[in-house]
């Protein structure tokens, strides 16, 4: 008989190439004779197998326990993935900075290229090219470097085009307990002012976290030293509270009892819809200093890499429509999470079903992606893309075939030779056939900022992602159908009456010469 | 109105007709687009070229006489009074229908001047404008805005007015609506200020029936329209549709003196097998004389929804002929060995009105019941559980935790779902044990009105239709004496017996449109569109208190109904994604917690800030529309196509038009207060007139850029509009 070992590492497999989403949380009980086998994903979804006799479970427990707890991320499946589609367009080098600089460097020249970090010795987490003013030596930079954590310096994210405001990003400067200086850095921040103008410094933690970074070394810009910005403090929660925050979410959206006060409550408790609510705060206040103030504006955290990147990436949503389209949320995640150092690797290990503390685990991206889909709920005609683009993400951020999201930062990525032994995610992505599953029927382009209400009516649980397993979509679904079928029966309709239109305008041209020559005559008459 | 005066009576009229016109554009502008662009409203407003669009507000600026009228003393003055009164002669009084409320002659416009309205969440600067008092309405005309805003308020919408203690700007009136607009004026004068709020606390509760709107609302309509109106609905049709009268259930004109029931309508469905001794003799044993009769007969497999009031049962009472009754309903369904009897209520309340003689069925006393509680709250604990809701919604920025602890504590969406929960319970007992149901609370018409009529739209997609949906409302809610006029407070009379119960139903709705958004053909606005009226006491339909109270009035002779004002606004009103009447039969509603959202169109419907700036529902009705005027263009082009008889400019145009309506999404949103103050650079940065040098600039900017877009949008058609001017230069 075929052994039950090998019938589930075959549904297993199905399934990861199905949904492409994993697992990796198995507890086991027994009872009698049939051992049950519960598998909580990543993606929130949680399977019971019931599997009769002792032995077999507990092999396919131990499987299942050992395979989802690699060590080496060369044994992950991005190494072992083969596709089966055609690459039509390599995603790995899809969303080059070269590229990205050359659009940049139409509109402007105050900005140049720089490869000082090409080794990744002056930041490990940067990528080997970045932006900056180009009135700033690399010389400076490598100053710049020291003063800043982790030698995340100023660098340029965001260029507004409508009235050439910037928005930068950066990490905390080391000012320490007494109030240490650096001149090269001051030089490079206000380099990016225009003569005259102010610019404002937006730090996502609280006035009294920053000031306790201090102690440790850390610290903010003061405003001696940058006379001509002004700090906004926001505070917007670090990784472990975050965590715990997701945890909490997701084991009130898993209780079924039917108690309302307990779900409000347990909503409240965790705490998420509040932090949903400080990160967009956070971006829309980036994005009315840049489009409404008109002013630059630079933004850091602690080490940049979490906080900061939510709040530039979502203020770029905000201002830039190129950014409410699939390729350019692409080049977006690209230059604002991966380039930019998130550490995927150590943020997205393990879910919310963790039951080790992860030091470095937090749902910063998943945070990032839910706060997108408030934007697109508010905005539901001004993003390309749909909601399942964006549960896409979350699920390839978490488990993926593809290697995009391994990895650190570029340093790792380069190490681990991703581009060489894995698929990016934006290969598949990118195929016409897939692409159409992402396509948002309602998307007409919109090239206004979009400002969102952050009122907490306005604000909701996604339910795409928190609620996906544990209730019927059928109706939703058919719902999402019913209105791709009214809009395309709308488009087909125009093309039919446009393409008659033409047709009877070509023949027009031809014998209603006369016609038209004898209107106009009369006309002079 | 000296000016008028010398027009003569003619040019009067002929002028208010204009302004009438002029008005209810402007009025659809205030009330769906307070500054956001995406909403039909604007759409209806920008189908005007925008020259006639100036016109529309010149003509409508000089009417308002501003400088010739004075301040009266409303409260005090007694022609100012009778003016009031005095509506049935005006011509023009509807606004919910295009057309303009009876503005008073010009010398009895009431008005102050120099008002301002706040904005409810933000410390933008407050608008500053004229307060005007029509007989029916309560108008703001904000005069600082560049585009004319303004702000009506229907006498009858104003649940409570306050005047808050003076502050240096002025004296504060907040006005709280039924509708859930808040309206925060500041008047100038002290003096203005306490008139304006004597005046509206008589105009808002009206002592006597006859003062209610609906009395002298006049659309102008035929006798014979008006009355065809009222036969709309027959409740007759809809038993018809269920199959009665059949073998088991009857039709009985028993209550057409309403000697068994004065709350009941005159014709009622009991079970054939009950004689009238039995009716009678069971009128006698429930509360105000409530028999149970048949809401909903479910034809597949003849289990009935029955519904009561509860019965004087007290400790120990018993009633033969009622115990038949129950018999004869159980037996009328020959499929079920037993029938359910749910009372509603929590079961403390029940076991305590024992102690007044009345209570709950006893399981022992009646042959094969299955008696069960369902805890919905009374009146009062929902009166109160909407008060809590309703501040907290009104709280000026709350962080998160503020407003779902406030969620919570107000209990309200507990409460929607208790009511869902009941009406699952009904549908699954009816559908699934193919059980008749009897269901009660106290006076059986509340709580059991929200749970049949639920439990029969759960059950029937004819409720879910247009139609279907008023005969559902006639039926279980109107009907069967759901006392409107004291649960919505139409007359100035005991505040405790306000209740939100009628709004819990629409919400319960709105519940499961968001669970199966294909199944209703009818929209949120629909919805909200009868809650409006259940309040503005404009139509008949919901006034008084059961159907004895409306004959008495008269509301059938003097009074409009609703349903067909309704239905002639079907096309906005409908639901672009329903898959019509065949595809759903019963629906199974998920009734999980997170199954409920907070509804924030309709407790914070006037607040547009909040709602997504971009519609799908007005989307998809475009589209819809857009969809008709393809379709005809395709057909005429199609017979066209081998004739070709020359060029077509009109259709050129149109189907440029057409274009542009499917486009119109434009939304020059602002950004919020993100930070809760008033933005810092201006204030230490940058002057007033540099500001206003770089709006300029964003203004073309955004201009430019909106043009762009439409361009882009619409290059199919701009290419053929084009391609038509590209082939006539040569001629020139």
């Amino acid at each position: 008989t075929l052994p039950f070992n090998s019938h589930l590492l075959l549904f297993l497999t199905s399934f990861l190439a199905a949904a492409s989403s994993s697992f990796f949380m198995s507890c086991s009980r027994f009872l009698g004779s049939v051992g049950t086998i519960i598998i909580k994903c990543k993606d929130l979804r949680i399977i019971q197998l019931d599997i009769p006799g002792m032995e077999e479970c507990l092999n396919i427990a131990s499987s299942i326990e050992a395979l989802s707890t690699l060590d080496s991320v060369t044994l992950m499946y991005p190494f072992f993935y083969r596709p089966m589609f055609e690459i039509v367009e390599d995603g790995w080098s899809a969303f080059l900075p070269e590229k990205e600089f050359e659009v940049l460097s139409s509109v402007t020249d105050e900005w140049r290229l720089s490869y000082i970090n090409k080794d990744f010795s002056i930041c490990p987490s940067y990528p080997p090219v970045v932006i900056v003013p180009r009135s700033i030596d690399d010389e400076t930079l490598q100053k710049v470097a020291v003063y800043r954590h982790g030698g995340r310096f100023p660098v340029l994210s965001y260029y507004h085009k409508k009235n050439g405001m910037v928005m930068m990003r950066s990490s905390q400067p080391l000012t320490g307990t007494n109030g240490r200086r650096c001149k090269e850095d001051e030089k490079l921040v206000n380099a990016t002012l225009r003569p005259g103008k102010r610019g404002y410094i937006i730090d996502t933690r609280s006035l009294n976290a920053a000031q306790q970074a201090r102690a440790k070394g850390g610290g903010f810009e003061q405003e001696v030293y940058y006379p001509q910005w002004r700090r906004i403090h926001r505070c917007i929660e670090r990784f472990n509270i975050l965590q715990e925050s997701l945890i909490k979410l997701v084991e009130a959206c898993n209780d079924q009892s039917h108690n309302m006060d307990r779900w409000l409550s347990k909503l409240e408790a965790s705490n998420w819809m509040t932090y949903i609510k400080e990160i967009l705060t956070a971006a829309c206040l980036a994005a009315q200093c840049i489009d409404r103030e008109g002013a630059s504006v630079l933004v850091h955290g602690t080490e940049g890499t979490d906080s900061t990147l939510q709040v530039t990436s979502l203020a770029q949503i905000i201002l830039d429509p190129d950014c409410r389209t699939i390729q350019g949320f692409e080049s977006l995640l690209v230059r604002e999470w991966l380039q930019a150092g998130h550490p995927f690797q150590q943020r997205c290990a393990q879910s919310a079903y963790s039951n080790s503390k992860q030091k470095f685990e937090a749902p910063v991206f998943l945070l990032f992606l839910d706060c997108v889909w408030q934007i697109l709920h508010q905005f539901p005609c001004s993003f390309e893309f749909n909601e399942h683009f964006l549960v896409t993400l979350f699920e390839h951020a978490y488990a993926s075939q593809f290697g995009t999201f391994l990895g650190n930062n570029e340093n790792e990525r380069s190490k681990l030779k991703l581009q060489q032994k894995t698929m990016s995610l934006w290969s598949w992505v990118n195929q016409p056939e897939e692409l159409k599953n992402f396509q948002n029927p309602l998307f007409e382009a919109n090239s206004l900022v979009i400002w969102p209400s952050v009122a907490p009516q306005s604000l909701q649980l996604w339910e795409g992602v928190f609620l996906r397993w544990n209730r019927p979509s059928r109706f939703l679904d058919e719902a999402e159908e019913e209105m791709r079928r009214i809009i395309d029966y709308n488009r087909f309709l125009l093309d039919k009456v446009n393409s008659m239109r033409k047709q009877i305008m070509q023949t027009e041209t031809e014998d209603g010469m006369d016609r038209m020559q004898e209107v106009d005559s009369a006309a002079n008459v | 109105m000296w000016a008028l005066q010398s027009k003569g009576k003619n040019s009067w009229i002929e002028e208010r007709k204009q302004l009438g016109r002029a008005l209810s554009h402007k009025q659809c502008h205030v009330q769906y687009n307070h500054h956001l662009e995406f909403s039909r409203g604007c759409q209806r407003l920008t189908n005007h070229r925008p020259r006639q669009l100036a016109r529309l507000q010149r003509s409508v600026l000089p009417a308002y006489p501003s400088e010739r009228v004075e301040y009266t003393q409303l409260a005090g003055n007694p022609t100012a009074n009778a003016a009031i009164a005095d509506v049935s002669t005006t011509p023009f009084s509807c606004f919910y229908h295009g057309k303009l409320p009876a503005l008073l002659p010009a010398q009895k416009i009431s008005s102050v001047e120099n008002v301002k309205l706040l904005d409810r969440y933000t410390n933008r600067r407050a608008a500053s404008g004229t307060l005007y008092l029509t007989a029916t309405h309560l108008i703001y005309v904000d005069a600082s805005a560049e585009v004319r805003k303004e702000t009506w308020i229907l006498h009858h919408h104003i649940a409570t007015v306050e005047k808050l203690p003076l502050t240096t700007a002025g004296c504060p009136l907040l006005i709280h609506c039924k509708n859930f607009h808040v309206a925060h004026f500041v008047i100038g004068q002290e003096r203005d200020c306490h008139e304006v709020y004597t005046s509206l606390l008589k105009l808002s509760q009206p002592v006597k029936p006859e003062e209610l709107y609906a009395f002298s609302y006049n659309p102008k309509m035929s006798k014979d329209n008006r009355e065809i109106g009222w036969k709309l609905i027959d409740l007759k049709v809809d038993y018809q549709r269920m199959g009665i009268p059949n073998d088991y259930w009857e039709i009985t004109d028993l209550n057409k003196d309403y000697e068994v029931c004065s709350t009941y309508p005159p014709e009622i469905v009991v079970p054939r097998a009950a004689s009238k001794a039995t009716v009678i003799g069971s009128s006698r044993f429930r509360s105000r004389g409530r028999i149970p009769v048949l809401s909903y007969l479910y034809k597949e497999n003849n289990a009935a929804i029955c519904r009561c009031s509860q019965p004087l049962s007290g400790f120990s009472a018993r009633c033969l002929e009622d115990e038949q009754m129950l018999q004869a309903i159980r037996e009328a369904n020959p499929g079920s060995p037993f029938m359910y009897v749910v009372d509603t209520r929590p079961k403390l309340n029940a076991m305590a009105n024992r102690a007044a003689g009345k209570g709950y069925e006893n399981e022992d006393n009646y042959d094969n019941i299955r008696f069960k509680f369902i805890g919905i709250e009374n009146i009062h604990v929902m009166r109160n559980s909407l008060q809590k809701l309703l501040e907290v919604c009104e709280t000026k920025s709350p962080s998160m935790s503020d407003f779902l602890t406030g969620l919570e504590n107000s209990g309200w969406l507990r409460h929607i779902k208790a009511v869902m929960d009941a009406s699952v319970f009904l549908a699954k007992a009816v559908k699934d044990e193919k059980a008749s149901v009897l269901v009660h609370c106290s006076d059986g018409w509340d709580r059991t009105a929200q749970v049949c009529s639920l439990a029969s739209l759960l059950l029937d997609p004819f409720y879910r239709t247009f139609k279907g949906f008023m005969v559902l409302i006639e039926k279980e809610w109107i009907a069967m004496g759901h006392k409107f006029s004291h649960r919505c407070g139409h007359l100035d009379g005991d505040p405790k017996e306000v209740s939100p119960v009628f709004t819990q139903f629409i919400e319960c709705v709105w519940q499961l449109m968001q669970q199966f958004p294909c199944t209703f053909e009818f929209n949120e606005h629909f919805l909200l569109e009868i809650h409006d009226h259940v309040y503005s006491c404009q139509f008949g339909n919901f006034l008084g208190t059961c159907h004895k109270e409306r004959e008495d009035l008269k509301i059938f002779e003097k009074t409009h109904s609703l349903w067909p004002f309704l239905l002639q606004k079907k096309q906005e009103l409908r639901n672009p994604l329903y898959r019509g009447f065949t595809a759903y039969k019963e629906l199974q509603p998920n009734t999980l917690p997170f199954s409920f959202q907070f509804w924030c169109g309709m407790y914070n419907r006037f607040d547009k800030g909040m709602h997504p700036k971009q519609c799908v529902l007005d989307h998809l009705l475009s589209c819809m529309n857009q969809k008709i005027k393809l379709e005809d263009n395709a057909s005429e082009l199609e017979n066209k196509l081998p004739f070709l008889d020359g060029p077509l400019p009109s259709e050129a145009c149109y189907l440029s038009k057409v274009g542009c309506a499917a486009s119109k999404t434009s939304m020059l949103n602002t950004p919020q207060d993100y930070q809760g103050e008033p933005p810092a650079v201006l204030s230490n940065g940058i002057s007033v007139g540099d500001a206003n040098v770089t709006s300029d600039v964003e203004q073309k900017n955004k201009e430019n850029l909106a043009n762009r877009r439409d361009l882009h949008r619409n290059d199919s058609v701009d290419v053929l509009n084009s391609e038509a001017k590209d082939g006539k230069p040569q001629h020139h």
